[in-house]
């Protein structure tokens, strides 16, 4: 169940990480590893840790100053905490959030912000990263005739996949959903959830959510947390059927949580 | 007591003290202009005083006041608004900090000769600016300075943390992300927080009373060390210190600085509510 040698096609190792917010231990010694190309679900009832994860993963947590942490994370086999700089990190780590955020701009401006960001000015090129973004994020037939007009002017589905264009055009390793549909009605959830099963051809995903329908339907792997521990790892099917765990199966069968 | 009569005194207690609020800027207001708004002409507008200032326009006075509070304005805003991103994008909480903003409060309620006293002891003595329109511009800005740091403060506390933590997800620095997200979005509120404080400063005599205010002037200020003329103290002088003042002349110039606080307060409001109808989240 516990890995605890990096492989090279594991985009992401993670070995006892530890993390506290103050006082408060939001996780204990997570070891898991994320292979390269897959989708890993990510369940757990509320305050289980699954945000705080993800939100470790590319750093974001360290903008709180009670945030602590111990243990090792790796990307492709570099240190996040010490080999790799933040920037840089969250240019190969990208985040998809809870609710839709677009940035008060047009939404040209959204998916160009990233790379305008990381010095691309020619207007050519960010065009054409804005086209490859909009198109692998399905956007791009319902907005190309309006990308000059502000983001908030879409839908809550449509902004929410500009947000997955947006981190598409950083061009990412690996992409952070924290709970995508949590907004969102069922058909803008199917069609989140058809790019995110087009996505991971190129890139290796982690979907956190509260939905365990979702997990089950998009994910390759599963891991379930709890009060912030990883009770168990394990292919999605094999989980679902099967759980190891009692605590594994009293979640998903909807005992508690 | 029933309480439907309860609360029908209450509410006629609670408009009636709104009521007195508005009685004593409607009276000064009607008082100002029925005694000045005869004398108000082009004229008055743009000539110098004559005949001891009690004929003539009062054109160096507003031109004092408007130079006082441009050159007042671009020391404090470049300052007050470094000052807000740093206290509350970068700094955090920490005892210096708390320090820092307890100091800004208190900044706020100092009284403004005060204020004047201050400029004259380090601008016009210390530094040997002498009475001049840097010294007076100096003092102005450091009395508008806890008022566009704390508008700005809330106007960069406005902006949704979720827009920064976007901005740093797709990998900006924390600076490209207050460059690029938080100070735009800021602007308006900055904008509006800084005209206030303008319009405040503008009719303060005590400030520029040491260190910049002159009592008359034959000419134009030449240059910044130069003394001028301003609108609050003119005010002042023709008011109290000569005889035979005509009544409409003093009233009049009160009436052009009220307008041109009028005015500032104005555009603080056009702008707001033009950007709010904008904003977007």
């Amino acid at each position: 169940m516990v890995e605890t040698q990096p492989h090279v096609e594991e985009d992401i190792f993670c070995r006892d990480l530890h993390v506290q917010f103050g006082e408060h231990r939001a996780l204990t010694g997570i070891s898991l590893s994320v292979h390269h190309g897959e989708i890993l679900g990510i369940i757990g009832p509320a305050n289980s840790g699954k945000t705080t994860f993800l939100r470790t993963l590319n750093r974001l947590n360290e903008r709180e100053r009670s945030f602590r942490v111990q243990g090792t994370v790796l990307l492709k086999g570099a240190d996040i905490f010490s080999q790799i700089d933040t920037a840089t990190l969250r240019k190969r780590v990208g985040m998809i959030f809870a609710l839709p955020i677009p940035l008060p701009m047009t939404i040209f401006d959204n998916v160009a912000y990233g790379p305008r960001m990381h010095g691309i000015s020619s207007r050519a090129t960010l065009e054409g990263i804005v086209e490859k973004s909009l198109q692998q994020a399905f956007l791009w037939d319902e907005v190309k005739d309006r990308l000059n007009e502000s983001a908030f002017k879409l839908s809550g589905g449509q902004q929410q996949r500009l947000c997955i264009a947006r981190t598409l055009a950083v061009g990412p390793d690996v992409i952070l959903y924290d709970e995508p549909c949590s907004g969102l009605d069922p058909i803008s959830t199917a069609r989140v959830e058809e790019s995110m099963i087009e996505l991971k051809k190129s890139y290796t995903i982690i979907l956190v959510t509260n939905n365990v329908k979702q997990a089950s339907r998009v994910s390759d792997r599963t891991a379930f947390f709890l009060m912030g521990e990883l009770v168990e790892i394990g292919d999605t099917g094999a989980l679902f059927t099967g759980p190891l765990d009692r605590r594994t199966e009293e979640y998903i069968s909807g005992r508690f949580g | 007591m029933d309480p439907k009569t309860a609360q029908r005194i209450a509410f006629t207690a609670l408009f009636l003290g709104t009521c007195l609020v508005i009685v004593p800027v409607v009276f000064v207001l009607a008082v100002i202009v029925k005694e000045g708004a005869g004398i108000i002409n082009w004229n008055f507008l743009t000539t110098q005083p004559l005949n001891g200032m009690r004929a003539g326009g009062i054109f160096p006075a507003i031109l004092g006041t408007l130079i006082l509070v441009s050159g007042a304005v671009m020391i404090s805003l470049p300052i007050g608004v470094l000052a807000a991103v740093y206290l509350n994008e970068y700094a955090g909480e920490r005892p210096l900090t708390r320090i820092i903003r307890l100091a800004i409060i208190n900044l706020a309620g100092v009284p403004s000769v005060v204020y004047g006293l201050f400029g004259l002891a380090l601008f016009v003595m210390f530094l040997q600016f002498g009475v001049s329109i840097i010294a007076g511009c100096c003092t102005l800005a450091i009395m508008e300075l806890p008022v566009i740091i704390t508008a700005s403060r809330e106007a960069l506390n406005s902006v949704p943390q979720s827009f920064r933590e976007v901005s740093l997800s797709l990998g900006a620095s924390r600076w490209q992300t207050i460059r690029n997200v938080v100070l735009p979005n800021a602007l308006p509120g900055i904008m509006t927080g800084t005209i206030l404080s303008v319009a405040r400063v503008a009719g303060e005599t005590a400030p520029i009373l040491f260190t910049v205010a002159a009592f008359y002037l034959p000419h134009l200020p030449r240059s910044i060390f130069d003394q001028t003329m301003a609108l609050p103290y003119h005010l002042y002088i023709i008011s109290t210190q000569i005889p035979n003042m005509p009544r409409e002349l003093t009233f009049g110039t009160a009436l052009v600085l009220i307008s041109m606080v009028f005015i500032m307060n104005l555009a603080a409001i056009i702008i707001r509510v033009y950007f709010r109808r904008k904003k977007l989240w």
